[in-house]
């Protein structure tokens, strides 16, 4: 009897859940629990993002099996343009050189910050002086820098800032930017100072979550300031070590910058990069040849090759940054 | 607290309110018809331009208005550059009248993407006493009139006055031969370190636009037409290989080119304007825009014709602007397009009193006036035109550009290469460099390069596609 009335008690309960479980479902609950005010205030987020972000890589898409010049009807060219690049000589030069930017930049300006964040990690008194002048060349804007450099540090004569230095010493002028083998490795070192400051602070940040008794139980054990840094910062920074990494790849696959306003991807072509090739496929032809379908089909390409490389990075690296 | 509904419909009022803003913002930005006015937006000076330049273009601007009260003018500033043109194009951001060098406008407009001003422009009182050759560039392949040709210039090598004189040379006696321009180029860098006694630009597409000019001097041509059409790209020529050899020579062993050989358009005339080089080569009518936007003292500048080898096919290469409309405008605004262009660009060629005012307006803000071109129209045209506004020739600057206006006339003009024409010339800008940063490149190699690669796109376009 308690369980029929407990059963026939429950009944209404039962049924009056279902019909507010069909009322949550119904567009009318929707609304009244302010499902429809969270979507107009969605909305302008939205419209900004489907047509400044989502929009133009889906037309990108599109453009990248067309050709068109914009004003007259585009027409469709199937893989053409992904053929055409893949058969222009000037892509695995560019290639190359975005790889030869890239490994540069691995080797000399991946480690140098986290090694200056380090030695600035240890000093005592002014840190906040030499945190300025790390992060200063971050806050001089990019093309004023790169003329700076351009124009002063890199200027081939013997009169030149850097070549005034080196003369002090007696080595002869340097074609800096002015020879296809020196050109890309100048590119790289300017790269390195003006991006250096930014990682500095990021590593600085991670550096202070590093507890400090981890460092007295090393010093316990009778370790050095090398072996401190081995044995307790890099693996503690690890999880940072890993993100920047990455970044830095991204970040140098799309170098434009530096070759653009250095060097017009010159002399020779020997700092054409993949992300300056696509810009002279778009724009580098005026006479309404532009070859817009493939500067979109490269973009492709690269944000691919980035996508899969990020993927791939990330399940490699997911056991080293969880343990 | 509001309700949900309340702030919903406040939010939706928002959005709505946004929307009609950004709508009436593009709507607004379309230079239709303000107060009854038909308004275009037209190219005045380039970006950098003084303001003494920009006070003669406005008063321009004023003196055409009250002549035409049925149109508003906007003056925007613009330079056509290899490498910004098209994004301007197809980003519709070209205002309604902008100029675009031989090179491009028959590409333009054949591929649809210029006003067809064919009535308009023949309606003109001048529209059928055009120079054939000029005006062949701003038609399309029908003979449509897309445009009005202006400032073609031939090209030059421009000096500095003061370093020849300081190097022991006679500024009024340039170098006629390409061996007394490398002699001139030794000798100014002797006596000033640091100075290129001769340099050539390589960069955005002009390494390829002077190594062609070269190439003319001394006979030979980038591209070849068949009787049947069909074009043919040839730059691993005899021609173009002493060309780069005369190069060579002058930067590895004479060591006259200075130490930076990276220049485009703007770096070259900015070095000129530094004083950081002596000598190079440009258009005829470059001194304008130097002295617009690189403070060159036209006392201090001199021009002189680009030496011509002998040989019935040794030339100057001749190039020039066409003043074009832009494709989106209405009938209405394209009608008042072309009275700006005949006001500004036909009228002081043809019109004493338009030259004289023109003249007038430019002397008045320190602007040049009289730097050399090419006729538009015949040569009786020019010659009456040159008198017209000898005297408010800039003070000197006749005298000073003397060695090239005296000979140009008799010279052989031969036009750009008419197909691809930017695209040869960009992939012939590393040729360039290779030659200016490397002692020993493969100069045969690299130009066959160039040839395999132009003649693949000209190979495409839809009129070579049949021709064999």
């Amino acid at each position: 009897m308690t369980t029929s009335t407990e059963r026939v008690g429950t009944r209404p309960a039962v049924s009056g859940g279902a019909a507010r479980g069909a009322e949550r479902r119904s567009p009318l609950g929707w609304v009244k629990r302010g499902g429809f005010a969270n979507f107009i205030f969605i909305l302008p987020l939205l419209l900004i993002f489907g047509i400044f972000s989502w929009w133009p890589i889906i037309d990108s898409v599109i453009i990248s099996v067309q050709h068109t010049n914009f004003v007259a009807a585009p027409t469709f060219v199937g893989w053409n343009n992904f053929v055409f690049v893949l058969h222009d000589p000037l892509f695995l030069t560019a290639v190359k050189n975005t790889g030869y930017f890239a490994l540069l930049a691995l080797i000399f300006g991946y480690p140098l910050p986290l090694v200056l964040a380090v030695l600035m990690s240890e000093v005592k008194r002014a840190k906040g002086l030499f945190s300025v002048l790390a992060y200063i060349p971050v806050v001089v804007p990019p093309v004023v820098s790169v003329l700076l450099w351009k124009v002063g540090f890199y200027d081939a004569s013997a009169t030149g800032v850097f070549n005034s230095i080196l003369g002090w010493v007696g080595i002869p002028p340097q074609p800096w930017i002015q020879d296809p083998a020196s050109a890309m490795p100048s590119l790289v070192l300017e790269a390195t100072w003006a991006a250096a400051g930014g990682t500095i602070i990021i590593y600085l940040a991670a550096l202070t979550n590093v507890a400090p008794e981890l460092y007295d139980a090393a010093e316990v054990d009778g370790a050095g300031i090398w072996k401190k840094i081995w044995h307790v910062t890099l693996p503690q920074l690890r999880g940072i070590l890993l993100i920047t990494f990455i970044l830095q790849i991204i970040g140098t696959a799309q170098v434009f910058l530096e070759p653009f306003l250095f060097t017009a991807g010159g002399p020779v072509n020997s700092t054409t990069t993949v992300l300056l090739l696509i810009y002279q496929y778009a724009f580098q032809s005026s006479d309404g040849g532009s070859n817009y379908g493939a500067a979109t089909a490269l973009s492709l390409m690269l944000a691919g090759f980035l996508a899969i490389l990020s993927w791939v990075y990330f399940r490699v690296t997911r056991n080293w940054s969880q343990n | 607290m509001k309700s949900p509904r309340k702030v919903a419909i406040l939010a939706a009022a928002g959005v709505a309110a946004a929307s009609l803003a950004l709508s009436g913002c593009s709507a607004g930005a379309a230079g239709a018809n303000a107060n009854g006015k038909t308004e275009i937006v037209v190219a005045s000076l380039e970006p950098g331009a003084s303001a003494e330049a920009l006070k003669a273009f406005s008063d321009q601007v004023k003196t055409f208005e009250k002549k035409n009260p049925d149109i508003l003018l906007k003056g925007e500033e613009y330079k056509w550059t290899g490498t910004t043109f098209a994004a301007e194009l197809a980003g519709g951001t070209l205002p309604d009248v902008f100029g675009v060098p031989f090179t491009d406008s028959k590409a333009l407009a054949n591929n649809g993407q210029l006003a067809n001003l064919n009535k308009l422009v023949s309606a003109l009182p001048y529209g059928n006493k055009f120079n054939k050759n000029v005006i062949a560039v701003a038609k399309n392949d029908k003979g449509d009139i897309f445009g009005l040709p202006y400032t073609p210039y031939a090209m030059a090598i421009s000096y500095n006055r003061a370093d020849f004189t300081k190097a022991g040379l006679d500024p009024n006696k340039p170098p006629t031969t390409w061996d007394e321009v490398e002699a001139d180029a030794i000798a100014i860098h002797k006596a000033l370190p640091g100075v290129a006694g001769y340099m050539q630009m390589t960069s955005g597409n002009t390494g390829g636009w002077e190594l062609t000019s070269a190439t003319y001097s001394r006979g030979g041509r980038m591209e070849t037409t068949a009787s049947n059409g069909k074009v043919t790209v040839k730059t691993d020529n005899d021609q173009t290989k002493a060309a780069l050899a005369y190069l060579s020579k002058l930067r590895w062993k004479d060591n006259a080119m200075g130490s930076n050989f990276l220049l485009d358009w703007d770096g070259i005339n900015q070095a000129f304007g530094s004083g950081k080089v002596a000598m190079y080569m440009s258009g005829s009518d470059v001194i304008t825009a130097l002295v617009q936007n690189d403070k060159v003292d036209p006392a201090n500048y001199g021009v002189t014709t680009i030496p011509l080898e002998s040989g019935p096919d040794a030339g100057v290469l001749g190039g020039g602007n066409v003043a074009v409309v832009n494709v989106h405008d209405t009938p209405a605004q394209q009608a008042a397009a072309v009275k700006w262009i005949d006001f500004y660009y036909g009228q002081p060629q043809v019109s004493q009193s338009a030259s004289v005012t023109q003249s007038k307006t430019l002397q008045a803000s320190k602007q040049i006036v009289g730097a050399p071109t090419l006729p538009i129209f015949d040569q009786a045209t020019y010659t009456q035109q040159q008198s017209w506004i000898k005297p408010y020739a800039t003070p000197g600057l006749l005298a000073n550009v003397a060695p090239f206006t005296s000979t140009i006339l008799n010279d052989n003009i031969v036009p750009e290469p008419n197909k691809h024409t930017q695209d040869l010339y960009g992939a012939l800008d590393s040729v360039v460099q290779a030659v200016l940063t490397q002692k020993n490149p493969n100069v045969d190699s690299l130009l066959k390069a160039v040839d395999v690669k132009i003649q693949a796109l000209i190979d495409a376009d839809p009129d070579q596609a049949s021709l064999k």
